[in-house]
């Protein structure tokens, strides 16, 4: 009964000195904080930042996006719009942006318009698996801050446009 | 020079400049441990601590001073105005004296007394009374907790404190600590605090729960009792009590540096250089145990003294009363 009760003090004690120990061997460590504006982070390539569209190989400014809507309808919080684009068809005048309809029409058809709005997106990443063709993806890009909130309503189509300019 | 000299020699005006000089060191060693307790919480959780506020962040606790000092005084309502005022300053004023009687260096002796030890510890008794007072002059259910509790854990560590502290005072057979550290040799094996581990040991854990450090924050538990005892304080009666507590913790220290670690005895240094590195040391090991363990419960707490400290203690000083009757 005593016999034990000591025995488990020292066990206790014992366990303190360890912790004591990881502490201090985290106190000698490297600091793993990056103070921002003095330095900046290298390698992103597995940061998940706001999600973008992946244009195809052979013309990178054409997104891969077919305008199905799927990743619209995964999406938790409703942050996807898309207009589909239906090309013309010889003799017809095109018919202009479209919203997602439930009966899909013929002929290959490319987003008219493809908005994020980032400030209810959570990066949960539905609407990336949900894609059948691989035309979404995480971008790399930390550096996104502004004071108003209509900066975060972003234009998919333009910022992809951006990219393969820059 | 002559009547400077003369003025110098009057114990009186010794005195004064002793104060004087105490209030400067506390201040500063304030704002210094301040700083130390931050960095040392950033670099424990592998981030730098303050930075920006003067080189490597030295300026950060100067800026926290002058935000307090800005701060708006208020008094609560239903609260007894004089003990909710009265208590930030009875918190301070023991702080001061205590510094009396701490042997900076043999050499300089302000005040020569043979109780400082005694001194000590009695005015750093009164600092839980002041914690008393603050928790009820507020008139709040966090501060009137904070402040049960305070009391509850004084009581309990004083005594294995006290009888941790006697074990030396045989041992050294004074209780004046410039006696006490002239008793102790030059070299580490001839302090105290190897001779006698186990007081060594009791005194540490009882000096953290008396400063009331983490883990043995109950008194101010954000978590359970929001600031307890200071709950109600803003600007600087807050920080008054945090000045006091800063303090406290370098008392405990030099008493600690003192009794077991050979006080401003050491090799190739000066004395105060010794005594001042001794006490960062132990101060450096009190932060270190606030951002390591988790707070204890209070029913834990009251067992760790009552059950464990205490009879420890009265074994340790049996003991040391065996040795020093062996060798007297």
């Amino acid at each position: 009964m005593t016999f034990s009760k000591i025995k488990d003090a020292l066990t206790g004690l014992k366990s303190l000195a360890i912790g004591l120990g990881v502490t201090g061997q985290a106190f000698c460590a490297k600091n793993v904080t990056v103070i921002y504006p003095q330095e900046e982070l290298g390698n992103l390539s597995t940061y998940r930042g706001p999600v973008e569209l992946v244009g195809k190989e052979d013309a990178p400014d054409v997104p891969k996006c077919v305008a199905c809507g799927v990743c619209g309808k995964a999406c938790p919080s409703n942050c996807l719009t898309i207009l589909s684009l239906i090309p013309a068809k010889e003799g017809e005048i095109n018919s202009g942006p479209t919203e997602m309809g439930p009966a899909p029409q013929k002929g290959a058809k490319t987003p008219g318009q493809f908005i994020l709005d980032f400030s209810l997106c959570s990066l949960c990443g539905q609407c990336v698996k949900a894609c059948a063709h691989n035309a979404l993806r995480y971008s790399n890009n930390p550096y996104m801050v502004s004071v108003n909130r209509g900066d975060f309503r972003l234009d998919l189509l333009a910022r992809l446009r951006r990219r393969a300019r820059d | 020079m002559n009547a400077f000299h003369l003025l110098l020699a009057h114990p009186a005006v010794r005195l004064v400049l002793w104060l004087v000089l105490m209030f400067a060191f506390i201040g500063l060693n304030v704002l210094v441990l301040v700083w130390v307790e931050r960095k040392v919480a950033g670099y424990v959780q592998m981030r730098p601590g303050p930075l920006h506020v003067g080189p490597q962040g030295l300026l950060q606790p100067v800026a926290d001073a002058i935000k307090l000092m800005g701060k708006q005084l208020v008094t609560p309502a239903a609260g007894d105005k004089v003990l909710f005022w009265a208590a930030p300053l009875l918190a301070f004023a023991p702080v001061t004296v205590c510094f009396l009687p701490m042997p900076f260096d043999p050499r300089f002796n302000p005040l020569p007394m043979n109780l400082g030890l005694v001194l000590i510890l009695a005015f750093s008794g009164l600092g839980v009374v002041s914690l008393c007072l603050a928790g009820w002059g507020s008139n709040s259910k966090w501060g009137l907790l904070g402040a049960a509790r305070a009391v509850a854990q004084s009581v309990a560590y004083e005594v294995p404190l006290l009888l941790s502290v006697m074990a030396v005072a045989i041992c050294a057979g004074s209780l004046d600590l410039y006696a006490i550290a002239g008793h102790q040799g030059t070299w580490p094996w001839q302090w105290y605090g190897m001779r006698n581990p186990l007081a060594f040991f009791i005194f540490l854990v009882c000096a953290v729960a008396e400063t009331n450090r983490a883990p043995f924050d109950l008194p101010e538990a954000e978590s359970e009792l929001t600031a307890g005892f200071h709950t109600e304080y803003s600007g600087m009666g807050f920080g008054i009590f945090f000045m006091a507590e800063y303090a406290n913790m370098v008392i405990v220290s030099g008493v600690a540096a003192v009794l077991f670690l050979g006080g401003f005895q050491g090799p190739f240094l000066q004395g105060v250089w010794w005594f001042i590195l001794k006490i960062y040391c132990i101060l450096f090991f009190i932060i270190w145990l606030r951002w390591t363990f988790p707070r204890v419960r209070f029913d834990q707490l009251l067992n760790i003294s009552w059950k464990w400290l205490t009879p420890l203690a009265l074994l340790d000083l049996a003991l040391a009363v065996v040795v020093a009757g062996l060798r007297a």
